[in-house]
């Protein structure tokens, strides 16, 4: 269930960001509660950094209201920034210092003592697994190693609030799985968490619930299960076939599920028992290349909420 | 207050790493540019008698010029690649913005860190020029003052340029037809009045022209003999640290809020 209004970290109604006539983010309306995993999830340009850069307090909204921790970004933007966490879309280390000098020189910023420091940068770099790299420069580091790094040091000031901006983008698949095993003890250890992603793997991994978002607007809201629920089925078969074939297919698939989508290179077709549609489709002369009976996922409500791909 | 003093704190860490060789420049440059052309080429100058250069040795007006000069290179240098790598490649700015640190605070803290920057290199310098002994007043001291205002009236305007750039290709721009022209044009290495009469205004205009002329007339004591002048010429050097600091946080401002 969406919080209620008085017992949320984030409060949105009608937040809206433009640039000159360009709207980036249009009149939406969200509230994240405390120890909840909350994710924006959309393709790229939909207006998620925008909306991060607004309750991170260093974007002023253009139009609605916004309330960050039960503050106005407006008039308390350092009061705010002081409370929370940021792991940027781009990685802002400085890499000419070592790891350790990293998380340091970052608790200075919030007004921590050295000592206070350096106690936190101890604990931070076990949890992020780069205890023994702490002297090391951060320049040669892999790009997991400089994401856990941010991440470790987002958490210096014990955050109430943790914003993450598509924190495993670029990265490898191994690097991705250790990034969302760390993030899942934050969730477990009951931080707020909200991140935006256009994977729906990681929305699906790390959000406890989420709003879609498609150019500037949110278009739906739920947890992971919900939104499958509401605008998917439960399975889908996907057929592909030989180059040129998919134009003649016109009729021939019709009935056979509850929706189907035409993807450029593939059909799929929506139904509770994807087996009984594949078979189906056997029976009636079909012969794809492939066919591949899954389960629904996020990137298909997407595709039944706008039609396209989240990442094309 | 603090938080200028956190942005200070993480540039001086910076410079921590580099500092042996650093110190190591700031020292070496003024011995070979004060032995090759204050000894060796003043040698030359001195011998045509010193009445252009109002009874002084060659090395004696040069030492002054040549000390201001260095620390407009240093200032412009400064306000250039470290403003736009904190803001486009390392983006550490970014960093601090996210923090409970303003963008008044970087500005600020990263102006004073190259206002400390550039009062090492003019100390080094000073006791250098003293060494040599080129310097003919105890008021030497406050040529290390005036060095830096004049390193700060071209580091705040070129600071304020940096923070709208996203890339150094202008930079070559300021250094090539910016600081070598008012490096050899004003009144470092002869006095303007040398130049022909239409070019002379270059120098009026030129931040460095006024450094040159107020920290000449300390180092060598002469300052007491035209009052008026040397005012002027301190005011406009406070006149443009001040706006162009004012600018700075402004252009910096809008950069970090712009993302």
């Amino acid at each position: 269930m969406p919080p209620s209004p008085d017992s949320s970290l984030i409060h949105a109604r009608g937040l809206t960001k433009r640039f000159g006539d360009f709207v980036a983010v249009d009149a939406i309306d969200f509230d994240v509660a405390k120890g909840e995993s909350f994710g924006f999830l959309g393709p790229n340009g939909a207006g998620k950094t925008s909306t991060m850069r607004m309750i991170g307090c260093v974007s002023p909204i253009s139009d609605g209201e916004l309330r960050v921790l039960d503050h106005d970004p407006g008039t308390e933007g350092p009061t705010i920034r002081a409370r929370i966490g940021v792991v940027p879309q781009q990685d802002t280390l400085d890499t000419e210092l070592t790891v350790r000098e990293n998380l340091v020189l970052y608790g200075r910023y919030f007004g921590l003592s050295r000592a206070e420091c350096g106690r936190r940068a101890d604990e931070l770099l076990d949890f992020a697994q780069l205890t023994d790299r702490q002297n090391d420069e951060v320049e040669p580091l892999s790009g997991g190693m400089k994401r856990r790094l941010t991440i470790a040091r987002a958490l210096i000031n014990e955050p109430d609030l943790l914003l993450l901006d598509e924190p495993t983008t670029g990265l490898d698949p191994q690097a991705r799985h250790l990034l969302w095993d760390r993030l899942y003890r934050l969730k477990q250890r009951g931080v707020t968490l909200v991140l935006t992603t256009h994977y729906m793997d990681e929305a699906e991994q790390l959000c406890d619930r989420l709003v879609v978002m498609d150019k500037a607007k949110i278009v739906a809201e739920g947890s992971p299960r919900q939104l499958i629920d509401r605008y998917s089925t439960k399975e889908v078969t996907e057929l592909r076939f030989p180059a040129g074939v998919q134009e003649t297919l016109d009729g021939k698939l019709d009935g056979l599920a509850e929706r189907i989508e035409r993807l450029a290179d593939r059909v799929l077709l929506y139904a509770d028992d994807g087996e009984a549609v594949a078979v189906a489709a056997h029976e009636r002369g079909l012969e794809p290349e492939t066919v591949l009976v899954r389960r629904s996922t996020l990137e298909d409500v997407f595709l039944r909420l706008t039609g396209r791909s989240l990442i094309e | 207050m603090t938080g200028l003093t956190r942005v200070i704190e993480h540039r001086a860490v910076q410079y921590r790493r580099t500092y042996r060789s650093s110190v190591f420049t700031s020292f070496l440059s003024p011995v070979l540019f004060l032995t090759a052309m204050g000894i060796g080429l003043g040698g030359y100058v001195d011998r045509s008698g010193g009445a252009a250069l109002g009874g002084l040795t060659y090395l004696q007006f040069l030492a002054p010029g040549l000390l201001a000069a260095t620390v407009m290179q240093s200032a412009a240098f400064e306000a250039t690649f470290p403003i736009i790598g904190g803001l486009n490649w390392q983006r550490t700015f970014h960093a601090m913005y996210a923090t409970p640190l303003s963008p008044r605070d970087i500005a600020l803290g990263n102006l004073v860190w190259m206002a400390i920057r550039v009062a090492m290199i003019a100390s080094v310098f000073t006791i250098v020029i003293v060494a040599f002994g080129a310097a003919h007043s105890p008021l030497v001291v406050l040529g290390i003052p005036v060095a830096v205002l004049t390193g700060m009236a071209f580091a705040g305007p070129i600071a304020a340029f940096s923070a709208t750039q996203r890339t150094p290709n202008r930079f070559n721009v300021i250094f090539r037809f910016g600081i070598t022209p008012l490096f050899l044009f004003s009144g470092t290495f002869f006095p303007i009045e040398s130049l022909p009469s239409f070019l002379q205004p270059i120098a009026w205009v030129s931040p460095l022209w006024h450094g040159v002329d107020l920290t000449r007339g300390l180092v060598l004591g002469t300052v007491a003999q035209n009052p008026g002048l040397m005012f002027a010429h301190l005011a406009i050097l406070v006149t443009i640290v001040a706006a162009s600091t004012w600018a700075t946080v402004q252009t910096i401002e809008r950069r970090l809020v712009r993302g």
